[in-house]
């Protein structure tokens, strides 16, 4: 999870000079969930002009200094965390021009980079940004054994320098039928996983080879996989069904390498190999479309997987046609209706998403030192009649009016 | 709670439907929601027979012989109807003509297809299942009750397919009928097509008239007599349009030929509300988590609710089932509030307004004497995220139960319970 240097260094002179410009912040909120430790009945939270949390606690012991501006609601939240999306690289009008999260030439392409493809004045950018959500990895989509590379970006900004928080998160795979409807070169799932099985071989030695003596010319995509076989960033591995599931982890004990597992439909009937191999997992959507690879998918999964002790993020996933995303507020919702508690549901939109992202120190509760990102809304934040009021991304409202 | 086929002989052998009890069963203790009337604490509801016999306060007299259930702190409302699905796993029209009046759905659903099951679950009792958007005239609808059924006979409104209209008629303009001739390529040859039919039908339905019956004229068209009864105002045309233009397009067809007319999706309802209100349309409309999904949906919000209801327009809710899952239905009603719709027009969304745009006011919709004996039993409020519907109950017969390992599969959802589903995800034949 390294940043390009030139995009670092754009993006960091940028939020100085926005944190030049912009107010201190104090949230007010009737119950403030922190996401570490208790809610706080009648919380505070300071956010400094430089955009990071300043002090978090009780209004009776937190004194809002002068010149803060202040804004309060009934519920506070840390800004929402969107564990798997692929906003940005696929727009709302779902046209050849705006979808980019699937290149189809090449079933296996880890050297896509996220960044190049990102579009930061996407509406449903906006969209999200509106319902709370601050924070959203993003980047290449399900489809491809290897579609690309994904990348972590803040809902804000009017290019990816701006937004970006990190440039190269996971490398994004696919195990399933899916991918053989993509691609006639992986025509089967079995063959698919040979494929990839071959590439990572040629990735290690590859590496091997660029260590040595004669290093040969760089190759790119090779370059990318002998970095995930470095354990420098994990591979994201959407597997909806159970043989795709576990030959995910086979992969993985094969070659080592950290995994993310993503989708997961079927994954309540694998709960014991997923915990065995301590592995987090960014669900489906909720309320995903049943069908398909998809068609063993339940609202009680993310209460299972958590009661089994392993790691769930919710995520908006990826959308082909009607809704063109969706909104991980709406779905840790129904999370919560379906056996998890109110909390640990905005857990899998907050601090567990973004620790599964790799980000969880900077964002994702609501802690001195971590970013001033921050949701307010009107009332439990999981009910249809409650409204997100106001979204804050590193000490600036991005987002006002209740929706 | 699928019947079995001895089941379904059993009840054949009973001469009454199985849903037409003899012994009254009452429910006690819940908040009733009527639609009808202002809510009932610790109401009492009976019914017998499958239709309603008795709803009030507690005071309500329960008959001796009733099989009473304690439904203290739920809430009892009417089964929820669905004026837009695609369950049951029928189809329409094909690519031959732009238009097919004649085709009708009914002809090619499956009663044991899992989404009726899975629309039980989510609380609907009443539901439009109507062909694809792909065509200008996909075909006929058909207006189900959904019976625990094995086959189409079950779940129809009307008793007699032959004689009775069954259904409504599936229009659409905008981008999705678009296609390579015989369809239209533009929206100006969409009308012009729509328009030639309908003269068309107008002349044929002259023929009737002279003929005195449909089945007098010589030689029969089929086609032209569905069209008859859409420009009689017997058979209601329900229109997929997206775009404020494409909706004041129907709105002139509807205008020009006197067919009565439900605007469905009208994505951007809320630029054309006032035209939408002076037409006397009603609109059948959804919430989605995001706009767009393509060009024509770009301009959709979740606020179209509030904006008819501000101009009065009768406004329905639908799934458009698998646009949205039938089994998250109740949850327009909370979002349609969330979004500025009062709570009153926000639950006649689900129920009363939808089966008034189908004709089926005088026996579905609201919780009262006489009408057929739908409603749910919920966990709570219905505009709750944390509210379950536990039960679901058509013509007094209970078609879901919660508690029921089998019927929860159906609710939760688990390993090939929806194998068969179709991911109705595509634009042209099927689609929003």
């Amino acid at each position: 999870m390294r940043r390009i240097n030139g995009i670092a260094l754009a993006s960091a002179a940028l939020s100085l000079l926005a944190g030049a410009a912009q107010a201190q912040v104090a949230v007010r909120g009737e119950m403030v969930y922190t996401m570490a430790g208790a809610a706080i009945r009648d919380g505070v939270v300071l956010i400094g002009a430089d955009g990071k949390i300043e002090r978090v606690g009780p209004a009776a012991e937190v004194q809002v200094p002068a010149g803060y501006r202040t804004i309060t609601g009934r519920v506070v939240t840390p800004g929402l965390v969107d564990a798997h999306s692929v906003v940005g690289l696929a727009g709302a009008m779902n046209q050849p021009h705006d979808q980019d999260q699937l290149d189809r030439n090449e079933a296996i392409a880890p050297e896509l980079r996220a960044i190049d493809a990102y579009n930061a004045r996407e509406t449903l950018v906006e969209w999200l940004r509106g319902y709370g959500v601050t924070t959203v990895h993003t980047g290449h989509g399900p489809g491809a054994l290897v579609s690309g590379q994904t990348m972590i970006v803040k809902t804000r900004g009017d290019d990816v320098g701006e937004a970006l928080v990190d440039t190269t998160t996971m490398v994004a795979f696919t195990l399933g039928r899916q991918v053989s409807s993509n691609f006639r070169s992986a025509g089967t799932r079995a063959r698919g996983m040979l494929l990839l099985r071959a590439q990572l071989q040629k990735a290690r030695e590859y590496d091997r080879r660029r260590s040595g003596s004669e290093p040969g010319s760089r190759d790119l995509g090779l370059e990318m996989l002998a970095r995930v076989l470095n354990r420098e960033v994990p591979a994201l591995i959407t597997a909806q069904q159970v043989p795709e599931i576990l030959a995910a982890l086979r992969l993985r004990e094969e070659f080592g390498f950290d995994m993310v597992l993503d989708g997961g439909a079927e994954s309540y009937l694998v709960i014991d190999e997923i915990r065995q191999a301590g592995i987090p997992v960014i669900l489906h959507p909720s309320m995903v479309r049943l069908g398909g690879e998809t068609s063993g998918a339940t609202l009680e999964t993310a209460r299972r997987l958590r009661e089994a002790g392993i790691t769930v993020a919710l995520q908006s996933g990826y959308e082909g046609y009607v809704p063109k995303t969706r909104v991980v507020l709406f779905e840790a919702a129904i999370a919560a209706a379906n056996g998890l508690s109110m909390e640990d549901a905005l857990r899998t939109i907050t601090i567990d998403a973004a620790n599964v992202i790799g980000v969880g120190d900077r964002v994702g509760s609501l802690e001195r030192g971590k970013d001033g990102d921050v949701a307010v809304f009107d009332g439990d934040p999981f009910e249809y009649t409650s409204h997100v009021c106001a979204t804050i991304i590193e000490g600036q409202v991005v987002s006002e009016g209740c929706r | 709670m699928r019947r079995t086929l001895t089941a379904a002989f059993l009840a054949a052998a009973a001469v009454l439907p199985a849903q037409a009890q003899e012994q009254p069963h009452a429910f006690r203790g819940a908040t009733l929601i009527p639609i009808a009337g202002p809510p009932i604490q610790s109401g009492v509801l009976v019914v017998q027979g499958g239709r309603i016999t008795a709803i009030g306060g507690p005071e309500t007299a329960v008959p001796a012989n009733a099989v009473v259930h304690d439904v203290t702190g739920k809430t009892i409302m009417p089964g929820l109807v669905d004026t837009h699905s695609h369950i049951g796993g029928g189809d329409g029209g094909d690519r031959s003509n732009p238009m097919h009046p004649g085709v009708r759905i009914l002809d090619a659903i499956d009663a044991r297809d899992e989404g009726i099951q899975k629309a039980q679950a989510g609380g609907i009792t009443t539901v439009n299942v109507m062909p694809g958007s792909g065509l200008l005239m996909s075909g006929q609808t058909a207006y189900l009750k959904l019976r625990d059924g094995n086959d189409i006979y079950d779940l129809l409104f009307c008793s007699d397919v032959l004689r009775e209209i069954c259904g409504g008629m599936k229009m659409a303009n905008g981008t999705n009928p678009r296609g390579e001739p015989p369809s239209p390529g533009t929206r100006g040859r969409a009308a012009a097509i729509v328009r030639e039919r309908f003269v068309r039908a107008q002349e044929y339905r002259e023929k009737i008239r002279t003929a005195g019956a449909p089945d007098r004229v010589s030689p029969r068209d089929l086609e032209m007599e569905a069209l008859a009864e859409v420009l009689d105002g017997r058979r209601v045309v329900h229109f997929h349009t997206h775009r404020a233009d494409d909706i004041l397009t129907a709105l002139r067809l509807s205008q020009e030929f006197g067919f009565r007319i439900v605007l469905q999706h009208v994505s951007e309802a809320w630029k054309v509300a006032d035209e939408i209100a002076a037409s006397g349309a009603p609109a059948s409309i959804i919430i989605l988590d995001s706009p767009g999904g393509k060009l024509e949906t770009m301009g959709f919000s979740n606020e179209n609710g509030r904006a008819l209801e501000q101009v009065g327009v009768l406004t329905a809710f639908h799934t458009d089932d698998g646009i949205t899952d039938s089994r998250f239905f109740l949850r327009s009603a909370g979002m349609g509030v969330r979004m500025g719709m009062s709570r009153e027009r926000a639950l006649e969304a689900m129920t009363i307004a939808g089966a008034r745009m189908m004709g089926l006011e005088e026996r579905v919709g609201t919780l009262e004497t006489g009408k057929d004996a739908d409603f749910l039993v919920l966990s709570g409020d219905p505009l709750s995220v944390y509210t379950h519907v536990e039960q679901t109950w058509v013509e007094g017969s209970k078609v879901f139960d919660l508690a029921d390992a089998k019927d929860r599969m159906y609710a939760v959802g688990g390993p090939g319970v929806f194998d068969g589903a179709a991911m109705h995800t595509h634009d042209g034949e099927e689609g929003h």
